[in-house]
Formats: structure tokens, C-alpha cells, sequence
């Protein structure tokens, strides 16, 4: 068989003599070697790092939402950060309810064998609204669509912002906010009334029933509320 | 809008008219008596050029490993748009953990990737450690090793079982469970649960070895790699085989990178990403073994690469079994670790200590910790946040199969149908994990 890829070997950039990696042992709990990352981004986007904490040997760079994506695109092409790898997308709301939430990326350089977490922090009552970093990593698709679904949290730019894990029609909310009760809003009649009242036709999406036009038999509050685009929740 | 596409198919068969009666049809020649030959019939079959047809493959359909349903645009037999519908099986694991001790959580750990419960377990302690700033044993870690081995050995084996099965090979999937069954039989031994494990605890293991368990271990050891042999002979050089496999599903490494795939999605395009060695826990730098990448990213190096990781995993184990040591298997923290029984019901210290661990719970102090290890289907990550308090306000699990998953449309489109069973099994996806 020919070998039609280069074979991209992880730690690739670095030099022959830097010692192989090794299981951390004795990490503090604050403190310790910084990712090298950190003082780059805030060379380079001395406005839009807020604060970087490095927790159990990992490096949190508090970024400001505005400048996300751009430094989420430098990290991804410069040579000397290149992280091309996304972990992780996902955000955190604390139980004290006056904390902003928290989007969480969770980014890896292979090259360099690094790994570093992106933090944006959303302020309550204002939109929860971020952008999207799918134009930089076509992973993030379904991880910003999963954090959308359970969170509520509007990755702009995201080609098909649509609930992931729940149905579209889920009226609920959102189910890893704070504010969601372990049981559901719902009774469980209710939550039965509505799965058995569900029309088949609402488990395909707009674009699947184009494909065959049975987007025009649907009822007109549904077919209005797919082309609309309207979010259910909240 | 497109436009109208419900196709017309006219209901009828030749030499019935559309009522079901015989057509009689004149025999015709000319004056002289000579017969000519008639026209050819018209063709009943509609022209389809243009048309689509959606197909809805699944949820319920043995190949799709579970409940997965992919919404398939055909044009002919070639699919044109695939779009994934996952979540059936979602009953809110994340949630549900923002609501347990730590401990706590480790059954559903089990549940997740069901294949793979012993390593996921692991897996979830390691980050609950680093959130607890607790080192364990030396002896735990590499019994820790065993597990997590010995379970990437079970994924694989039900993987390549059931991709047998999907492509239409029964044999080797007989093969792969009878082996299954004995590393199966051995963590009943040691734990006492067959599938759902739950093996570990914050700071140690639920158990420890019984006594003979090292001699099924090595006798596996001796045996496991023949069985590979089996299935290597049946499957690598056979002309089925490859033909649905090779050149099916190719994905650039390029690609691989940017749409998150990991573990033998990743290896099989040519990247060398293994978290064992990359960003390694539990000492795997400490051991020796290879990474087996592939060349061309097709479902046939997926294979390649997963059947060479089983006999690494056996040679880890291997190593494992000539170092582990003697001595304790939990951390000496009686904040961590419950105490033993008759300690609980004769000393006043101990009785506290227990009370205490199993209505309160242990504390971290508040922080987060994100450990990834390198799970059968790729990295598996769990990203803990923890605001002091027993239960932890963050509990998330990064499914690898899922963000492989997720690469499906990319991988299927333009590929014909039957492709994409081929190529839906090569991703090695358990539903559990994906939905949670």
C-alpha cells in the first residue's frame, strides 16, 4: 500500500533533546510551570487576556469574548503554538448564581505536546452569546451544538446552531443550568401528554424535509416555527 | 424549495393491463405473410435521474450499534447528505453527577462507555485525584494499568466482532467474545461485576487482586495472541474483506486533527496521537510499546491499527505483570478511604471516619482538574469542578466516540449505502457514551 499522507508525529517541534513527557506527579494546587502559551497570548492580545491561573498544573487563560475567535485562530496557525487539536467544548455554571457561566475550550498542540484551557466568562444577564470556533475546528460542531442544548449558550457563527441530545420541540430548557430541577419542569404527565401528542414529522429537521417536500404538509405552526428557526426553551 | 419529487411509479406488469387482465396483443405482419418484429415495449420503469430518496437508517437497526439514526439523502445507491440524529439514549449523566459524591459517580461511569467500564472508572478517579491532590499507590497504579489494558483488549474485541458482523463474517466474532468472556470472568474475580465494574475508588481500588488472579492474567497472556493470530488469518488477507474496506471512509490526517477525531480514527489517517504517550498518566511513559499508525485513514487501516493495539496492550500487560509490587492498594487518608469493617464497628475513630465519608462524603478544595486518558475509542476526558463542597458543581465527560461520531457526514458522503455500515462500524461508537 502507498503511503499517500505525510504521517504527522506528535511533538514534532520539538527538539530532539527535550525530555519525553511524564505522568505529573506532585502537582501543587496553585502555582507551577505556566504553560509557555499564557505569556504569548499576552504578548500578542495584551487587551483581551483578562488573567491566566494555572490550577493542578493546568493553565486557564481568562479571555475576553470579543477577541475569541482571533485568538483562537492564532493559536491554531502559528507555528509556534499550533494548537491543532480541540478537546473540548463545554461551560461551567457555579452554584453561587451571582458567578458569570463560563465557556470552557479545552485546546491541545500535538507539535508541542501542550495542553491549555481557554475560559470566557458570560456575565449573568447579559446574552449568552460567544463566538463559534467551528471556522477554525470543524470538531466543535457537535460539542457547541451539545453546550447550546444544555446550556443555552448561542455560539455565533456555528453553520447549524440546532439541539444535539434533546429533541427540537424539547420545551424544557436548559438542562445543566442551575436554575433546571433534577426531575425536570415538566410533571410526568405532562412530559408523557406531550411525547405522545408529538407528530412523526417533528423528529425530521427543515433541511431533511425538504429533501422529499413533505415540509409542506406539515401544520402551519410547525412549518412555521422550522422555517422561523425559533428556539424552543426558556 | 425544491421542486415536487414524490415519484410516480406506474403499477403494472407486462402483458397485464392495469386492470390485472392478459393483454392480448395482435400478431402483425405484413401482406405477404411475413411476421415483423414487434416494438420493444416502452420501459416501465420511471427515469429517476435527478430524483432523491431520503432513507431513514435507524434508530432501530442492528447496525447501528445501538440507537443512532442517520438521515440519508440518496441519489441512487450513493449517499449525497447524511445527517445524524443522536440523544435517544440521554438520561442526563452530567446532571445527575452535580448531585453525587464523588465516589458516587463511579457507577455511572460504568454506564457510559459500557464496553470499556473498567477504564472509565480509572479514568474518573485519575481526575478526581488530581482535584484532591491525592497520589496513589505504586501498586494500585499499576494494577490501574491492568484495567485500563485489559479493557481497551474487551472494546476491541467487541469492536472487531461486531464490524465482522455488519460486513457479514460470523466466525471471527465468535472467536473475539469467547476471549472476551475470559477477561470478562477475570474482573468478576476481582471486583465482582462482570459489565458494570465500578473497580475503583477515590485514592485505590474497590479490591485487590485475588490470589491466583496473576496466573489467569499470564495464561490470557499466553493464549490471547493466538486468538488474534485466528482472526488476523481470517480477515487481513481476505479478498471480502478488503474490498469493503479498503479506500472506504479515507480520512486525510489534516482533516482527522481539525474534526477532533482521536484514538485509532486519528492513529488509522497517519497522526500519532496516543494520550498514553503524548500526555501520559499512570506511568505509561514507563513502559514499552508501540503506536501503530496507519497510512491511508481508510476503515481497513482502523482495523490494522486496532488489532496491533490489542497486542500492545498485551505486551503492557506483560510488563505490568513482572512489576507490580507488593503493598498497600488504597491511600493511607482516612478522609479518603473507608476504614475496615471491623475497625468501623469496634474503634470510636474509625466509626467517625465512616460516618463521615458516607454521609458527607470527601471534600476537594474547590478548583478543576481536566484528565484525559487514552479510552479504546479515543481520548476520554473528565473535567471536574469542584466548589469545595463533596459534590462536584462540574461533572463532564469528553465521549470520544461522539466527537468521532460527529465526523460522519464528512466520512459517508458520496460513498455508496452499504459504505456507510462499513464506515459507521469502523468509527466504533457506543451509543451510551455519545447520549449520556
Amino acid at each position: 500500500m502507498s503511503n499517500a499522507f505525510p504521517i504527522v508525529y506528535s511533538g514534532s517541534a520539538l527538539t530532539p533533546e527535550t525530555p519525553a513527557p511524564t505522568t505529573p506527579k506532585q502537582v501543587p494546587h496553585h502555582g507551577g510551570p505556566e504553560n509557555p502559551s499564557a505569556a504569548a497570548l499576552r504578548a500578542r492580545f495584551p487587551d483581551a487576556v483578562q488573567r491566566v491561573v494555572v490550577m493542578w498544573g493546568e493553565t486557564t487563560v481568562y479571555v475576553s469574548g470579543g477577541s475569541l475567535l482571533d485568538i483562537v485562530r492564532w493559536l491554531h496557525d502559528d507555528p509556534g503554538q499550533s494548537y491543532e487539536y480541540l478537546s473540548d467544548v463545554t461551560a461551567v455554571e457555579y452554584r453561587d448564581l451571582d458567578r458569570p457561566i463560563e465557556v470552557v475550550w479545552h485546546l491541545r498542540s500535538l507539535a508541542w505536546r501542550r495542553f491549555l484551557r481557554l475560559k470566557v466568562e458570560i456575565q449573568k444577564g447579559t446574552p449568552l452569546e460567544v463566538a463559534s470556533v467551528w471556522p477554525v475546528y470543524k470538531g466543535a460542531d457537535w460539542l457547541e451544538r451539545e453546550c447550546y442544548d444544555m446550556f443555552g449558550i448561542r455560539f455565533d457563527g456555528h453553520p447549524d446552531l440546532r439541539r444535539l441530545l434533546l429533541w427540537e420541540q424539547y420545551k424544557e430548557g436548559y438542562p445543566l443550568r442551575k436554575d433546571f430541577p433534577l426531575r425536570g419542569r415538566f410533571s410526568r404527565s405532562e412530559q408523557l401528554r406531550q411525547a405522545l401528542a408529538a407528530l412523526p414529522e417533528s423528529r425530521y429537521s427543515m433541511e431533511e424535509l425538504s429533501i422529499v417536500d413533505a415540509f409542506d404538509e406539515l401544520p402551519a405552526d410547525m412549518r412555521r416555527r422550522l422555517r422561523d428557526g425559533e428556539r424552543t426553551g426558556e | 424549495m425544491a421542486s415536487k419529487r414524490t415519484v410516480e411509479v406506474t403499477l403494472s406488469t407486462t402483458g397485464l393491463d392495469a386492470q390485472g387482465r392478459p393483454v392480448r396483443v395482435p400478431l402483425t405482419a405484413t401482406e405477404d405473410g411475413t411476421p415483423v418484429a414487434l416494438e420493444a415495449p416502452p420501459s416501465l420503469e420511471p427515469d429517476l435521474e435527478g430524483e432523491h430518496m431520503l432513507i431513514n437508517l435507524g434508530p432501530q437497526h442492528p447496525a447501528t450499534h445501538g440507537v443512532l439514526r442517520l438521515v440519508l439523502e440518496l441519489n441512487g445507491e450513493t449517499v449525497v447528505r447524511c445527517i445524524p440524529h443522536i440523544g435517544y439514549l440521554h438520561c442526563g449523566f452530567e446532571k445527575i453527577g452535580e448531585y453525587r459524591q464523588y465516589n458516587q459517580i463511579i457507577p455511572w461511569t460504568d454506564r457510559e462507555d459500557y464496553l470499556n467500564s473498567m477504564g472509565n472508572n480509572v479514568a474518573f478517579v485519575l481526575g478526581a485525584e488530581r482535584l484532591f491532590g491525592v497520589e496513589t499507590t505504586p501498586r494500585c497504579t499499576v494494577l490501574r494499568v491492568m484495567a485500563m489494558e485489559l479493557s481497551r483488549i474487551i472494546s476491541h474485541l467487541v469492536w472487531v466482532g461486531t464490524f465482522c458482523i455488519d460486513i457479514g463474517a460470523y466466525t471471527p466474532f465468535l472467536y473475539a467474545f469467547q476471549e472476551r468472556e475470559n477477561v470478562y470472568n477475570m474482573f468478576e474475580a476481582w471486583v465482582g461485576a462482570r459489565l458494570t465494574t465500578s473497580g475503583t475508588r477515590v485514592g485505590g481500588m474497590a479490591a485487590d487482586i485475588p490470589d491466583g488472579w496473576l496466573d489467569r492474567l499470564k495464561q490470557f497472556i499466553r493464549t490471547f495472541p493466538g486468538t488474534i493470530a485466528e482472526i488476523d488469518a481470517l480477515l487481513t488477507r481476505n479478498a471480502i474483506w478488503t474490498g469493503r474496506t479498503v479506500g472506504v471512509g479515507v480520512m486525510s490526517p489534516e482533516d482527522a486533527l481539525n474534526y477532533g477525531l482521536s484514538g485509532p480514527m486519528v492513529r488509522a489517517s497517519g497522526v500519532a496521537f496516543d494520550v498514553r504517550r503524548d500526555f501520559p498518566y499512570l506511568d505509561y511513559e514507563t513502559y514499552d510499546f508501540e503506536v501503530p499508525v496507519g497510512t491511508n485513514g481508510d476503515c481497513y487501516d482502523r482495523y490494522l491499527v486496532r488489532m496491533e493495539e490489542m497486542l500492545q496492550s498485551v505486551r503492557i500487560l506483560e510488563q505490568a505483570v513482572d512489576r507490580l509490587p507488593d503493598g498497600p492498594v488504597n491511600v493511607d487518608d482516612p478522609r479518603l478511604i473507608l476504614p475496615d469493617k471491623h475497625k468501623a464497628t469496634s474503634e470510636m475513630e474509625s466509626m467517625i471516619h465512616h460516618f463521615k465519608l458516607v454521609m458527607e462524603g470527601p471534600r476537594p478544595p474547590a478548583g478543576e482538574s481536566y484528565v484525559a486518558v487514552e479510552s479504546p475509542k479515543g481520548e476520554k476526558g473528565y473535567y471536574m469542578v469542584s466548589d469545595g463542597s463533596s459534590k462536584p458543581v462540574r461533572w463532564r465527560i469528553r465521549p470520544p466516540s461522539f466527537v468521532n461520531l460527529s465526523a460522519i457526514p464528512k466520512l459517508v458522503e458520496g460513498h455508496l449505502l452499504a459504505d456507510v455500515i462499513t464506515i459507521n462500524a469502523s468509527i466504533d461508537i457506543v451509543m451510551g457514551e455519545i447520549d449520556r
